[in-house]
C-alpha cells in the first residue's frame, strides 16, 4: 500500500540526522504557525505563490537559493569539522555513511539549489527590466518553472528526515550508483530531485531565450542590449543545450534502477564510462551556465560605480558567445584519469586551456572599465574586486589541472576542491552578493546598509583563503578528496586552518543576516525615492524602486548602449505621455499546484508507492489541461490607474 | 531629473538588427517552441550516442540484424511522414480559416500517427517474447529506450492533437488556438526528424 | 499585442501566414522528395546498389537529404533575413548534437582501445 515506506525510514537510531531533522521539520511548522497566526496567507497566496510578475518570482528564487545556502553550509562545516578532528586514532563525530551523505548532499545542494536559483533569481528579476520590456515572454511558465525547482529542493530536504540521501558524491556515479551498490531511497531521492527541478531549469532557459531575442524595447537592437543580458542569453543557450543531456543521462539510469535495464550495469554489456562522458558533457556548461551571469553582474556594478561605460562593449560580447560555443568542448577533462588515450586527452587539454581566453579579455576589460574611473568603493565593488583577484587565481590553478600529466596526479585532490570552490566562490557566489548588495533597492525600495555589507565580504574573503589555500596545499602532499578519516597526522594542522577558515565564512554568513535585519529597521533612512541610487546606466535604474507590477507604463525608445545613461545626459523635458490601457497577465496556481504533483509524484516514485505515482501524473496532466483551456488569461489596468501611478511616481521623484 | 517616455517612432538602423520591439506574440510563443524543439532534438543525441556506444554490447544475446523486421520499418516510416503531411495541410487549412478540410486531415493525422504506434508497439511485444527485453542486454536498452522516447513522445503528441481538435471544435480557430495548433504541427516535423534519425542509424545500418 | 505589426518582419518555423512559399503544392513536393529519399535509404542500404563501404555515408548523406526537405517544406526554414534567429538557434542545436554524439562515440571508442577488455 505504501510501497517500500515504513516507520523504519525515520532515523530514530541516529542521532545526528534525527536532531537535524528535527530541528528543520520544527522550524519549519514554526513559521507556518506564525504565517497561519498573522493571517498571512491570503496575501502571500495572492501577492507570491500564484504570482506570475517576473519580480516576484526573481525574489522567491533569490529567497530559496539563500536559505538553501543555509543547508548547503551547514553540511560543509560539519565536513571541515570532522576532517579537523578525525586524525589517527580519533574516528571524529561523523561515521562513514553519514559523511558520505553529506558530502553527497553538499555539492547537489550548492549547486542545484543553491547557486543556479541565485543565479536564475537574478536574471528573472532583473533582465526584462533591462531590456525594457514589461516581463518574459512566457509568464505562467515562469512560475512552473520556479516551483518545480522548489518541488526539487523540497524532496532533498524530505531525505534528510524520511530515509537517507545518496552516498555516491554529487555526480552519483554508476556502477556505486546502481541498484546493486546503492538498493536504498538515497540515489532515487537524488535522481527524481534532479529530474523535477531539471525540467523547471529547461523551462526557464526557453523562456529567456525567447524573451531575450524576441521581446526588447523599441529600438533596442542586439548590441545595445546591457551586457547582463549578453551573458543571461549565453547561459540560458547553455541551460537548453545541456540539461537535456543531464535529463537522458538520469533517465537512463533510472530505468536501469527502475526497470532491470543493463545501460551503466556491470553485467550485461553496460558501460559506466558512458556515464561519466555524458555526465560531464552536462556538468562542464553547467559551470558555465552559473558563472556567465556572474560575469555580466561584474559587468554592470563595475562600469556603474566607475561612472564610465563598460571597456570594449563588443569584445565582451563576442568573449561571452566564445564561452557559449568553447565550454561545449572540454568535458573531458573531468575525466583525464578514465583511460583515455594521448589524442583525446591533449585535444580537450588544450581546449581547456583556450577557454581561459575569453574570460582574460574580460578581466582586462572590467580593469580597463575601472582606470581613470570615478570609482566609489561600495560594497559591491569590493565583491567586485575580491572577485577579480581570487577568481584569476582560481582560473590560474584551473589551466594547470588542464594540463593532463598534471591532471594525473591532482585529480579527485584537495587540489581539484580548492580550484572548484576558488572559482565558483570567488567568480558565482561573490556575483551574487554584489548584485543582491547593487539591486536590492531596486527590489525593495530602500538601500542595504553598506558598513555590514562591506564587513560580510572581509569575511567571506579572509575565510575563503583561510579555508581553502591548506587544500591547494594538502592537494600537493597528496590528500584526496571526500575523506571521513585523516591517514596522515601531518595534515592536522593546514586541516585546522581550513577549519578556522569556515569559522570566519559563518561569520560572514552571519554579517548578511545582520545587514538584512539592521537594513529593516533602519530603511526609512535609506529609502529609495528617485529609484536611481547608484546614478545608473541601464533601464532598470528608470522605474521606481520598486517598479510597478507593469515596470514600464510606457515602452523606452532606446537609441543607444547604456539607454538610460543616453536619456539622462540628454535631460530631455518633461512631456506627458501618451497612456494605454496595459494588459498583464493575471495571476495563476498552475505553476504552485504542478509543483504539490510533482512533489507527490516524485515521492512516491521514490518510495516505489505506485498508485500514488499514477495519481500524481493524472492530477498533474489535468492541472495543465485545465490551464490549457482556461480564458481570461490577463486583466487590463486602466488608463487612469496607469496615470494615477504614474502621477505618483513621477511626484516622488520630483520630491527627491 | 524627469524622464520623459516618447512615442516609438522605428528608424531604418533600428529595423532588421533586432530593433523593432517586442515580436507579436504568435511570433514569441513560435519561437519559443521551436527552441523547446531544439532542447529536445539534444535529449535524443543524448540517447542516440548511447545507443552508438552501446549497439554492439549484446552480451550473447540477439543483434538487430536477427531482429529487424525492414518491412515493417518501412511501413512505419511512411505512415508518420504521411502523417506529417497531413499535419501540415491541416495546418494550411486552418490558417485559411476551412476548417472542414482542418477536421478530414486532422483524422488522417491522428489515423496514420496511430497506426505508427500500432506496429511499434506489435514490435516491442514480440520482441520481448522472444526474450530480447530491455533488461536482456545493453544494446536492447538503449535500442528500447531510444526508439521507445520517440514513441512516448509520438503518443503524447497523439493524445494532446485530441485535445486540440477539441478546442478547435468548443473554441474555434480563434488566435490562440491557432497558436497551438502551430506548435502541435512544429512539434510532429520535428518527430518525424527524428524518425528519420533512428530509421538511419539505428535500423537500417543495424540490419546490415 | 495580439494583431500582427508589419515593422516586426520575424518569422517562425512553420507560421503559414508569413510565408508566401506555404502551399499546397510545397508540402506536396516534399512529401514527394522525402518518400524517394526513403526509399533510396531502404534500396542503399539493403541492395549492392552502391559500393559497400561506402553505404553508411550514403545513408547518412540521404538522411540529411530527407530531413533538409521537412525543414525546408515542411518547416519553411528559408534563407531571408527574417528566417535568421530560427536558422542560428537550429545551427547552434546541431553543433551541440554533433558535439555530444561524435564526441561521446569518439570518447568512448578511444577508451574502449586504451583499456582491458572486461
Amino acid at each position: 500500500m505504501l510501497g517500500r515506506l515504513s516507520w523504519d525510514a525515520i532515523p530514530f537510531n541516529e542521532p545526528i540526522p534525527l536532531v537535524a531533522g528535527a530541528v528543520v521539520v520544527l522550524v519549519i511548522l514554526a513559521v507556518l504557525a506564525f504565517i497561519t497566526v498573522k493571517g498571512w496567507w491570503p496575501y502571500l497566496w495572492r501577492e507570491w505563490l500564484t504570482s506570475v510578475d517576473h519580480k516576484r518570482i526573481g525574489v522567491m528564487y533569490m529567497t530559496l537559493g539563500l536559505v538553501m545556502l543555509l543547508r548547503g553550509y551547514s553540511d560543509a562545516i560539519m565536513m571541515r569539522t570532522q576532517q579537523a578532528i578525525a586524525v589517527g586514532d580519533a574516528q571524529g563525530y561523523l561515521p562513514p555513511d553519514h559523511y558520505d551523505q553529506i558530502f553527497s548532499a553538499h555539492g547537489t545542494i550548492m549547486i542545484f539549489f543553491v547557486a543556479m536559483p541565485l543565479v536564475i533569481g537574478l536574471m528573472n528579476f532583473v533582465v526584462p527590466l533591462q531590456l525594457g520590456v514589461r516581463d518574459v515572454a512566457f509568464p505562467v511558465l515562469n512560475s512552473v518553472s520556479f516551483w518545480l525547482t522548489a518541488s526539487g529542493a523540497l524532496l532533498i530536504n524530505m531525505s534528510l528526515v524520511i530515509g537517507n540521501f545518496a552516498r555516491t558524491g554529487w555526480w552519483n556515479y554508476p556502477p556505486l550508483s546502481e541498484l546493486a551498490f546503492s538498493p536504498d531511497v538515497g540515489v532515487d531521492y537524488y535522481l527524481w530531485s534532479l529530474q523535477i527541478s531539471g525540467i523547471g531549469t529547461l523551462m526557464t532557459g526557453v523562456n529567456f531565450v525567447s524573451t531575450i531575442l524576441k521581446l526588447r524595447a523599441p529600438g533596442m537592437t542586439y548590441f545595445r542590449m546591457p551586457v547582463f543580458c549578453w551573458t543571461a542569453l549565453a547561459s540560458n543557450m547553455l541551460i537548453v543545450a545541456a540539461f537535456p543531456v543531464l535529463t537522458a543521462t538520469f533517465a537512463m539510469l533510472l530505468l536501469d534502477r527502475y526497470l532491470g535495464m543493463h545501460f551503466f550495469t556491470n553485467d550485461f554489456g553496460g558501460n559506466q564510462m558512458m556515464y561519466a562522458n555524458l555526465f560531464w558533457a552536462w556538468g562542464h556548461p553547467e559551470v558555465y551556465i552559473l558563472i556567465l551571469p556572474a560575469f555580466g553582474v561584474y559587468s554592470e556594478v563595475i562600469a556603474t560605480f566607475s561612472g564610465k561605460g563598460l571597456f570594449s562593449y563588443r569584445s565582451m560580447v563576442l568573449a561571452t558567445l566564445g564561452i557559449c560555443v568553447l565550454s561545449f568542448m572540454v568535458w573531458l577533462h573531468h575525466f583525464f584519469t578514465m583511460g583515455a588515450g594521448a589524442d583525446v586527452n591533449a585535444f580537450f587539454g588544450i581546449m581547456s586551456s583556450i577557454i581561459g581566453v575569453p574570460t582574460g579579455v574580460k578581466i582586462f576589460n572590467w580593469l580597463f572599465t575601472m582606470y581613470r574611473g570615478r570609482i566609489v568603493f561600495t560594497a559591491p565593488v569590493l565583491w567586485s574586486v575580491g572577485f577579480m583577484v581570487t577568481f584569476v587565481i582560481g582560473g590560474l590553478t584551473g589551466v594547470l589541472l588542464a594540463v593532463p600529466p598534471v591532471d594525473f596526479i591532482l585529480h579527485n585532490s584537495a587540489f581539484l576542491v580548492a580550484h572548484f570552490h576558488n572559482v565558483i566562490i570567488g567568480g558565482v557566489v561573490f556575483a551574487v552578493f554584489a548584485g543582491y548588495q547593487y539591486w536590492f533597492p531596486k527590489v525593495f525600495g530602500f538601500t542595504l546598509d553598506d558598513r555590514w555589507g562591506k564587513a560580510s565580504f572581509w569575511c567571506w574573503l579572509i575565510g575563503f583563503y583561510l579555508a581553502f589555500t591548506p587544500l591547494y596545499i594538502l592537494g600537493l602532499m597528496g590528500m584526496t578528496r571526500r575523506l571521513q578519516h585523516i591517514p596522515d597526522p601531518s595534515w592536522q594542522p593546514l586541516l585546522l586552518v581550513a577549519e578556522l577558515g569556515a569559522v570566519v565564512i559563518f561569520l560572514g554568513v552571519l554579517c548578511t543576516i545582520v545587514q538584512l535585519y539592521v537594513s529593516i529597521r533602519t530603511r526609512e533612512q535609506r529609502r529609495d525615492l528617485t529609484g536611481d541610487p547608484w546614478n545608473g546606466r541601464t533601464l532598470e535604474w528608470s522605474t521606481t524602486s520598486p517598479p510597478p507590477a507593469y515596470n514600464f507604463a510606457v515602452l523606452p525608445s532606446v537609441e543607444t548602449i547604456d539607454a538610460f545613461w543616453e536619456m539622462k545626459r540628454r535631460g530631455r523635458t518633461p512631456v506627458e505621455p501618451h497612456y494605454e490601457p496595459i494588459e498583464v497577465p493575471r495571476n495563476s496556481p498552475t505553476g504552485f499546484i504542478i509543483a504539490f504533483f510533482a512533489v507527490v509524484t516524485g515521492f512516491s516514485l521514490i518510495w516505489h508507492i505506485w498508485w500514488l505515482v499514477i495519481l500524481g501524473l493524472l492530477a498533474a496532466a489535468i492541472t495543465i489541461m485545465a490551464f490549457g483551456w482556461s480564458e481570461n488569461r490577463e486583466r487590463e489596468i486602466a488608463v487612469s490607474e496607469v496615470a494615477r501611478v504614474e502621477q505618483a511616481r513621477l511626484g516622488a521623484r520630483g520630491r527627491a | 531629473m524627469t524622464i520623459a517616455e516618447t512615442d516609438f517612432v522605428p528608424t531604418d538602423v533600428a529595423r532588421g538588427r533586432g530593433g523593432g520591439g517586442p515580436a507579436p506574440t504568435r511570433t514569441v510563443v513560435a519561437y519559443g517552441f521551436w527552441i523547446f524543439l531544439l532542447s529536445d532534438f539534444i535529449l535524443f543525441s543524448g540517447l542516440f550516442a548511447t545507443y552508438a556506444v552501446l549497439s554492439d554490447q549484446t552480451a550473447g544475446g540477439p543483434t538487430g540484424a536477427e531482429l529487424f523486421n525492414l518491412r515493417n520499418v518501412f511501413i512505419e516510416t511512411m505512415c508518420l511522414l504521411l502523417s506529417s503531411y497531413s499535419c501540415g495541410i491541416g495546418a494550411l487549412a486552418a490558417e485559411r480559416r476551412h476548417i472542414d478540410y482542418f477536421y478530414v486531415t486532422a483524422v488522417f493525422t491522428f489515423l496514420l500517427g496511430a497506426a505508427f504506434l500500432f506496429i511499434e508497439f506489435s514490435e516491442f511485444a514480440g520482441m520481448i517474447n522472444a526474450g530480447a527485453g530491455p533488461w536482456r542486454s545493453a544494446f536492447l536498452s538503449a535500442f528500447f529506450t531510444l526508439v521507445g522516447t520517440h514513441g512516448a513522445h509520438v503518443t503524447l503528441g497523439l493524445l494532446w492533437f485530441i485535445y486540440m481538435i477539441a478546442q478547435v471544435f468548443v473554441k474555434g480557430l480563434r488566435p490562440h488556438v491557432l497558436r497551438r495548433l502551430l506548435c502541435f504541427s512544429l512539434f510532429w516535423h520535428a518527430l518525424d526528424i527524428v524518425w528519420i534519425g533512428v530509421l538511419t542509424l539505428v535500423y537500417l545500418m543495424g540490419a546490415r | 499585442m495580439d494583431h500582427d505589426e508589419h515593422v516586426f518582419d520575424d518569422r517562425t518555423p512553420g507560421v503559414e501566414e508569413h510565408e508566401p512559399s506555404a502551399s499546397y503544392v510545397s508540402y506536396t513536393v516534399g512529401l514527394a522528395l522525402a518518400i524517394l529519399a526513403t526509399i533510396a535509404s531502404f534500396v542503399v542500404s539493403q541492395t549492392n546498389l552502391l559500393w559497400p563501404p561506402g553505404v553508411a555515408v550514403g545513408l547518412l548523406v540521404l538522411a540529411f537529404a530527407q530531413i533538409g526537405v521537412h525543414l525546408v517544406f515542411f518547416l519553411h526554414l528559408g534563407s531571408g533575413s527574417e528566417s535568421t534567429n530560427n536558422i542560428v538557434a537550429l545551427a547552434y542545436g546541431m553543433w551541440i548534437v554533433f558535439l555530444v554524439i561524435a564526441g561521446s562515440i569518439w570518447i568512448i571508442a578511444n577508451l574502449h582501445t586504451n583499456m582491458m577488455d572486461m
